[in-house]
């Protein structure tokens, strides 16, 4: 005797339900879109989309990082401060080549030098926080909001409580990767996208990307099933630092200086976006689209506060919260 | 006074699957009830219904007469009916007395009255026999302590119909006795009891009628005075036991030793276990709850520390460290904990399948139309019975969960087996595909373990048992001298 399914149309039933569900995020930013254009004429032009879709970059790009994290069932509080002590010290260690240390180095091998250490600086970062976060094992909130502290003081003491400004040649050489336009959209929108398609298909097309999801859905389960739980979960915080690194790289050129409040509260956004998209907090499940949609939907209502009056731009971060609220409050009961 | 239930074509669902059609039968006040069924024939479902855990899906249930539906334990409660659970209900950082009044505490004003309570707690803890003081912490207390702590706690709640989980089977047999004196007592002041137990000698002991359930049915009920254990144990499986398990194949005299193990300790578990099994060999392992068995071969596989042993594969000495590694050397270890430990509920079946064999599927992007034609073969294969092979593993049964399970285990082609508990919570029919492919996969020339307390299964299954007892091995019967008489008595350490 086996158990009788009941009726499937219940079943099929939720499979929709579940299927709006998956398009709530970009149903959301169609409504936010309709509503900008009506609101405001310069909100659907061209310049504005890139422009808004340039601010999304830094954040979109470590929130798709984020999004293994969380679906690992971690949590990295720490990005925004790493973000700041990354670009901090690329741009001292850029200055130092430049004034003599790096001897007859071309000015764009500098560039190149200071690039490959703020990926390898976010990698190892990431690094650190993996081991204390699964030999160490300690909570990954605990550790990550102890190097959040550890990481924005070591860049207020690098800077001295000011700026790191970076050497006005290399500046101008390098404020092009932010402020040019390939084929239409400027370098970190293209750079965004990329990260985001990679990111895609590790989480759905290989080893690493199911095991990711394996850990977060039952640790327990991964772990009598021959999965390296601790390697597995290092790699998802040092692929976070990487793109931290990749977010930094391309933030730098924009002011060509690192103060104590770079990357402030971005850890917030990042979460925030990977929430919005649709990736459970607790880890198990999630789409990198959905968080990129989330970075998306973000940026916009900043942007539409921006170019309308009807509320002030001062209560952004409150309209951004309410929104996430909002988010969580139609996900619950999901299990 | 006391409560009289009945249940009336009580069904429930478990989203699309239904554990329970159409149960009606009715209990009278002051009596000791015995519920027998194997795994999954839907008895804990229906406990937790009459407790308040679960509501009915479609049916109802008369208290005294009247149509009830408990929305909570709590309403369950106030109509005097206690379920103790299995694993128990109780806070182990509170003190007894705290968890006793856990929800209802006494107050004086604002502040709680510490005094009254430990008083009547003390009273209650007097009755059910428990020489602790209120002022114990739960942690400090041993399993079976803990058990009399849930029924002082019921009765302090006024119970009146008490509902008992396998009360006896974490309890040694002097602990065991001094359960059914309280039973007895209880009894004697008018309070139902409906107990659960797979002990079929405890259940002709203690009860006055059994009820059989199987398969989310109700079967019978009978005088337990009416009935041998022989009887009980075909009423819960519903058929003959010889046709629940294939016939024995001989081992070839010349099988060769596949796994060895020699010396192996785990420390607070076990100490100096050895035994080896052949190609073809299914070797059983039966003793108490807490004897070490699970333990010991999560250790084995790497999951636990072990403090010595060496283990020889195909007589190749080898050195285990991690579910990897016993997975390259050919032997895989299914848990007994399905769902904590054994399958990912949330993922997919086709995820479940493959996880631990990805390198087979990767390169370096997974071929997901090669792993959907490995789980339509898995689905075939091990008679996986589901509606659609894109659902979660959750959707499947218990039975079908446990086959996904055994699949996925099995992915890898390992040449040593170990199968923890491997029909528990399955129905009969799921059970009798577990034990032919048991069969099976010992035919085809690889060795078996099977960890179990189901002793017909161990009888039916194994060509030799070894019996653990605290610890340490007590003994490997031969097929010829396994009887349930014998296993319990290496168990328990009375022989």
């Amino acid at each position: 005797m086996q158990p009788a399914r009941t009726d499937t149309t219940t079943s099929s039933l939720t499979k929709l339900g579940a299927r709006i569900k998956g398009f709530g995020p970009v149903l959301g930013l169609i409504a936010l879109c309709i509503a900008g254009t009506l609101l405001n004429g310069d909100f659907a032009t061209i310049d504005n989309l890139m422009n808004v879709l340039t601010r999304t970059a830094f954040i979109g790009i470590i929130a798709v990082g984020m999004t293994f994290v969380i679906i690992s069932g971690g949590i990295d509080l720490s990005v925004g401060s790493m973000a700041a002590l990354i670009a901090g010290c690329m741009i001292y260690f850029m200055n130092q080549l430049a004034m003599g240390m790096g001897g007859d180095l071309a000015p764009i091998t500098m560039l190149v030098l200071g690039i490959g250490m703020a990926l390898v600086l976010g990698a190892g970062f990431g690094l650190m926080h993996g081991l204390l976060i699964s030999k160490g094992n300690i909570e990954p909130f605990i550790v990550t909001l102890g190097t959040l502290g550890i990481f924005r003081a070591v860049l207020t003491y690098l800077a001295d409580g000011g700026a790191l400004t970076l050497d006005s040649t290399l500046s101008d050489l390098y404020s092009p990767v932010y402020y040019t336009s390939v084929l239409g959209a400027p370098i970190p929108i293209w750079i965004f996208l990329i990260v985001a398609a990679a990111g895609a298909i590790i989480l759905n097309r290989t080893t690493f990307g199911r095991h990711v999801q394996a850990i977060g859905s039952n640790e327990q389960v991964a772990r009598y099933a021959a999965i390296n739980v601790d390697r597995v979960k290092i790699a998802t915080y040092m692929l976070l630092g990487v793109c931290v690194g990749i977010a930094t790289v391309l933030y730098v050129p924009r002011l060509g200086s690192a103060t104590p409040t770079t990357g402030l509260l971005w850890e917030l956004e990042a979460i925030a976006a990977v929430v919005v998209g649709g990736t459970a907090l607790k880890g198990g499940e999630g789409r990198i689209v959905g968080t990129v949609i989330g970075a998306i939907l973000l940026s916009v209502i900043s942007n539409i506060l921006n170019l309308t009056s009807i509320i002030s731009v001062y209560l952004n971060a409150a309209v951004q919260g309410v929104v996430i609220i909002a988010v969580a409050f139609l996900q619950r009961g999901r299990k | 006074m006391s409560v009289a239930v009945r249940f009336e074509a009580i069904c429930k669902d478990f989203g699309p699957v239904r554990v329970l059609h159409g149960v009606s039968f009715e209990l009278s006040p002051g009596r000791v009830y015995g519920l027998l069924g194997e795994n999954g024939a839907g008895k804990s479902t229906l406990m937790k219904i009459l407790a308040g855990y679960e509501a009915v899906s479609e049916g109802q249930l008369l208290i005294d007469g009247q149509p009830q539906r408990f929305g909570s334990s709590r309403a369950a409660e106030a109509a005097g009916i206690v379920l103790i659970h299995q694993e128990f209900n109780l806070a182990e950082h509170l003190t007894v007395a705290q968890n006793m009044f856990l929800g209802h505490e006494k107050t004086r004003g604002w502040l709680l009255d510490e005094k009254t309570m430990h008083e009547e707690a003390s009273r209650y803890l007097k009755q059910v026999g428990l020489d602790v003081s209120p002022a114990t912490k739960i942690r400090d207390l041993i399993v079976a302590e803990k058990q009399l702590v849930e029924i002082a706690k019921a009765l302090s709640r006024r119970a009146r119909f008490l509902i008992m989980d396998e009360p006896t089977a974490t309890l040694t047999s002097s602990e065991t006795q001094r359960l059914f004196a309280v039973m007895a007592q209880l009894k004697a002041d008018g309070v139902t009891i409906l107990y659960i137990s797979h002990k079929l000698d405890e259940v002709e002991r203690n009860t006055d009628e059994v009820i059989v359930m199987r398969d989310g049915r109700f079967v019978t009920r009978e005088l337990t005075a009416s009935l041998t254990r022989q009887q009980m144990a075909n009423l819960m499986v519903g058929r003959e036991l010889s046709d629940m398990f294939p016939a024995k194949v001989p081992l070839a005299a010349d099988a060769p030793v596949l796994l060895k193990v020699d010396g192996l300790s785990v420390p607070g578990w076990s100490n100096g276990l050895s035994f080896e099994v052949r190609a073809g060999e299914v070797l059983g392992f039966a003793g108490l709850v807490g004897a070490g068995r699970t333990e010991s071969f999560e250790a084995l596989l790497g999951l636990r520390t072990r403090s010595a042993g060496t283990i020889s594969l195909n007589g190749k000495q080898v050195n285990i460290r991690t579910p990897r590694e016993a997975m390259i050397n050919g032997m895989t270890y299914l848990s007994e904990d399905r769902k904590g430990k054994g399958l990912h509920v949330n993922l997919g079946l086709r995820e479940n399948l493959t996880m631990m064999t990805m390198e087979r599927y990767a390169r370096p992007w997974l071929d997901l139309k090669q792993e959907k034609a490995a789980l339509a073969k898995a689905v075939d294969d091990f008679n996986i019975r589901t509606g659609d092979q894109g659902s979660r593993a959750r959707m499947l049964s218990g039975g079908n969960q446990q086959k996904l399970a055994l699949a996925k285990y099995l992915h890898s082609d390992p040449r040593v087996i170990v199968l923890d508990e491997p029909s528990r919570g399955v129905d009969v029919g799921a059970k009798r595909d577990i034990y032919f492919l048991i069969h099976r996969l010992a035919a085809e020339g690889r060795a078996v373990i099977v960890i179990s307390s189901e002793l017909i299964e161990l009888i039916g299954l194994c060509h030799r048992v070894a019996v653990m007892r605290a610890g340490t091995l007590q003994t490997t019967l031969g097929a010829e001298h396994l009887t349930e008489e014998e296993l319990i008595a290496h168990a328990t350490g009375t022989h």
